[in-house]
């Protein structure tokens, strides 16, 4: 084992790939606790929305780094989250929304194709190889310590708590929040209550799409572009929100967070090779639908006899 | 005789106490009643003695055994029939698969037949299995009149006939009783008098029924014995005259008196 | 041309088996799994490695496959069919990648990336069944669908199928009628594990070499689209999807445009096939199977 320093590089670093998968997290949590629906396409959402974000990046940013390029990082990223939420907003219309009260597979089915729809066609459009996203900074680590951070991991996790905050409050206080809780909870109620529960859904698939978003083009920095970037880290973002307690904003944020820590210390603890990385997830995942299928926050929903 | 009985069940959910130390036993042959107002917690004693519910703690007994914590298809084997509240009927099935349903098991792996090999009967005999099982589940269906009915897909059904489909589908699993959980619910008061007539003939073949109702005149009319539950305990249990006289469940249902 | 056509059709088979299992699991139980890619792997890998490094013959192989998936089906099963549905799909979805990451990985037994190579051809009674001269290979390969359709076709007839249906309608009532739905849901599922692995066997036959690549994603979702197109429930409709998913998926080399019409394509219309099937005809062409006394071969219909 190593000295403490060790232990606390990791924890940043599992702390920044926590973000990351909190965020996406939330989407899937948000949509499951309205919809009672999985949304397989998620992961694909954030995808498109880091291509726009890049276009756009690639386009506005001139070439030597400086303020400049700070600035125009962040309009892309809000470029991108503007694409993702409209994106997911067309096509929770398209695919999900006449499928409300079909059989409870075909939601799913929809979900599926519409997420191999945005991958191909991005694969399509934009070719397979991935690409690089410039960073608006020089990503040099500082050194406290003895435990590196780079200004990238700054970035998200200066990013992910205020989005985080953010949310709750929004969530927890605002009238469009209280109608969100209101719609999860029961949703025919909610509606006579004269709760809009169409608009509360599009909202809630605008605000995961956009967190996603955000996710996506700050780790691809790191994990570069390309089409299938959301399909494994939205796989991974959905066991998370699992683990955390699916329907459960907090669960998501915790979920996420215990995720990245667990895969970084696995790695390096456990010395999982780093191609084998991505089964730690699928495992978590197993052993939390044994002990606890309903997350780790979640409440246990009984079927009403 | 003793047919069923719950002794102290306690159902607690995190904080909710849905019920709590409720005593409650069913005579053989009679027809006993189960009211108290909504919420009381008697659609929870059914399901925690019916196997669909693990009671926190308390015991049950079936014909002497005890069956506490098991589970539902066990207990449906062991002779115990049941419908429920919100209809669960198999909608995409027809009439008829839905009776033929409740005869699963009958045919399936008994205490001399291992469950493979009485799989394997069925793959070879599926013709004449299914003639046999026709049979007998048409007998239930002209017990209740729905043989007319019989390759309609469940789902197509109209209301009463779908509360009907449904015992008759329990009936078919061939119970020594009957569990029924507000059958009557959404029904006028011709359906109602039939379903009266019908819970009559079902006692009279030797199914004992217990049910929950709201509709006081079936209630009244029928049961042989009623308990009555309030806020997951139980408050009463006697005849239909005691119970309609008893103050307490008076003021369970009405609220205290001014005085 | 007509070499292709004959391509076009052994696939249809091979993923015809893949495709009832499927209906079994999805159109029967009801349940959405994503695993199929996965048990035609194990089932493809299971006859090389014995063929070429243990000189097990063909035929010997064949059970052994179906037995290895069904095992993996109980393991798999286990601890994720007492799950709602959606969690399930979700759950199973990983389970084709971590196969295909093991079968790269795993260089002692699987070869890693590059696979296994020069698998012995099949022979029946002393004569090669050569896939280069495909007539006797299709033969092959639809000997195997007509006998599966058939015991698959008198297991979802009986009444062990009714269950199946039973516990996709409504699970607690299922129980309450003395079925035990947990039983019934690993043995499906084990089931349609298990033809998977068959239909893997034969493709090591057909290719003659077994290589990780080839057991993506992809081959689930085409199963998957395969048993949505042709309608859920019937076993004839999934072969008939079958034949219609292998016919898009070759159709840019059929007509001599595949250097025009890239690989996505195909992709993007499978996804497009459930989106639209979803909303439009969620009983797919066929529709189920209409509901009656068993009898030989019951016609699709509407419901």
């Amino acid at each position: 084992m190593g000295s403490s320093a060790e232990f606390f590089q990791h924890l940043v670093n599992g702390l920044t790939l926590g973000g990351i998968y909190a965020l996406i997290a939330l989407g899937y949590t948000m949509v499951y606790g309205i919809l009672k629906f999985i949304n397989f396409a998620h992961g694909d959402i954030l995808m498109a929305g880091s291509y726009i974000g890049l276009f756009i990046y690639n386009a506005i940013r001139g070439q030597a780094i400086g303020a400049w390029t700070i600035v125009a990082f962040f309009i892309a990223m809000l470029a991108g989250m503007i694409f993702s939420a409209a994106l997911g907003m067309a096509i929770e219309k398209i695919a999900y929304k006449p499928l409300r009260r079909a059989t409870r597979l075909a939601p799913l089915l929809s979900a599926i194709g519409v997420s191999f729809i945005l991958s191909n066609s991005a694969a399509w459009m934009w070719g397979t190889r991935s690409r690089k996203l410039e960073y608006p900074f020089h990503n040099t680590p500082i050194r406290i310590k003895g435990v590196s951070i780079t200004p990238h991991q700054i970035l998200i996790l200066v990013v992910v708590v205020v989005t985080m905050i953010a949310l709750k409050l929004f969530v927890d206080r605002s009238r469009i929040g209280k109608a969100m809780r209101a719609t999860s909870l029961d949703q025919d109620t909610a509606k006579l209550m004269g709760i809009r529960s169409d608009k509360i859904i599009t909202i809630t698939f605008a605000i995961g799409s956009a967190l996603a978003a955000t996710a996506g083009f700050l780790i691809a920095l790191e994990i570069k572009i390309y089409p299938s970037m959301g399909t494994m880290t939205g796989l991974k973002a959905f066991v998370a929100a699992v683990v955390g307690g699916i329907g459960n904003i907090s669960g998501a944020m915790l979920g996420g967070i215990l995720l990245g820590l667990l895969e970084t210390f696995g790695v390096a603890l456990l010395g999982i090779p780093y191609g084998l990385r991505d089964t730690i997830a699928f495992v978590a995942l197993i052993i939390i639908l044994l002990v606890k299928p309903e997350g780790l926050l979640g409440k246990v929903e009984k079927e009403k006899v | 005789m003793i047919l069923l009985e719950a002794k102290k069940l306690t159902r607690t959910y995190g904080g909710v106490i849905a019920i709590s130390n409720v005593d409650f036993h069913v005579q053989k042959g009679l027809i006993t009643g189960l009211i108290g107002p909504n919420g009381a917690g008697k659609t929870t004693l059914f399901n925690n003695m019916t196997g669909l519910d693990t009671a926190t703690s308390g015991q049950v007994f079936f014909e002497g055994v005890d069956i506490t914590g098991q589970n539902a298809h066990n207990i449906a084997r062991m002779g115990i029939g049941r419908t429920f509240q919100n209809i669960r009927l198999f909608k995409e099935l027809s009439v008829i698969e839905n009776v033929m349903i409740g005869l699963h098991f009958s045919t399936g792996k008994s205490p001399t037949t291992g469950r493979v090999k009485a799989a394997f009967h069925s793959l070879i005999h599926v013709k004449e299995e299914y003639n046999t099982l026709e049979a007998e589940a048409m007998k239930w269906l002209e017990f209740f009149k729905l043989e007319a009915l019989r390759d309609e897909l469940a789902k197509n059904l109209p209301y009463g006939h779908q509360r009907e489909l449904e015992i008759a589908r329990a009936m078919a699993t061939n119970p020594k009783l009957l569990f029924l959980d507000e059958p009557a619910a959404g029904m006028n008061p011709f359906e109602t008098d039939a379903l009266m007539n019908t819970i009559r003939r079902i006692r009279d073949i030797g199914i004992t029924v217990v049910l929950i109702e709201h509709d006081m005149k079936l209630v009244m009319s029928i049961c042989d014995t009623i308990t009555v539950l309030n806020y997951g305990q139980h408050i009463a249990q006697g005849t239909p005259t005691e119970i309609r006289n008893n103050p307490k469940v008076i003021e369970a249902y009405l609220g205290k008196e001014e005085s | 041309m007509v070499n292709f056509i004959l391509l076009i059709l052994i696939y249809t088979g091979v993923y015809a088996l893949m495709a009832i299992g499927q209906n079994l699991i999805t159109g029967y139980l009801g349940l959405l799994s994503l695993t199929q890619a996965g048990f035609f792997a194990i089932g493809s890998y299971v006859t090389a490695i014995l063929t070429t490094t243990y000189g097990v013959n063909f035929w010997v192989s064949v059970p052994l496959a179906a037995l290895l998936s069904g095992f993996f089906g109980l393991l798999i099963g286990l601890p994720t069919l007492r799950l709602k549905g959606d969690y399930l799909a979700i759950a199973t979805l990983g389970f084709g990648e971590i196969v295909r990451n093991i079968l790269n990985n795993w260089d002692k037994v699987t070869k890693g990336p590059m696979g296994i190579q020069r698998i012995p051809m099949v022979s029946i009674f002393g004569m090669k069944v050569s896939p280069y001269t495909k007539w006797g290979f299709l033969a092959l390969v639809w000997v195997f669908v007509v006998v599966f359709y058939v015991i698959f076709e008198r297991i979802t007839q009986s009444r062990i199928g009714r269950a199946f249906e039973a516990i996709r309608e409504d699970e607690i009532a299922a129980s309450s009628m003395g079925i035990n739905t947990t039983v019934y849901k690993v043995w499906g599922f084990v089931l349609g594990a298990s033809v998977a692995g068959i239909a893997g066997s034969l493709q090591a036959v057909f290719i003659l070499s077994v290589t990780p690549s080839v057991f993506t994603f992809m081959v689930s979702i085409m199963v998957l689209c395969m048993v949505v197109l042709g309608g859920m429930g019937n076993f004839l409709a999934v072969i008939l999807g079958a034949f219609i998913i292998q016919f898009i998926s070759y159709f840019p080399q059929l007509v001599g445009l595949s250097n025009v019409i890239p690989p996505q394509f195909k992709q993007v219309l499978f996804g497009l096939i459930l989106v639209i099937m979803m909303i439009w005809r969620p009983q797919g062409i066929l529709g189920r199977q209409t509901r009656g006394a068993p009898g030989l071969l019951r016609k699709g219909g509407e419901r």
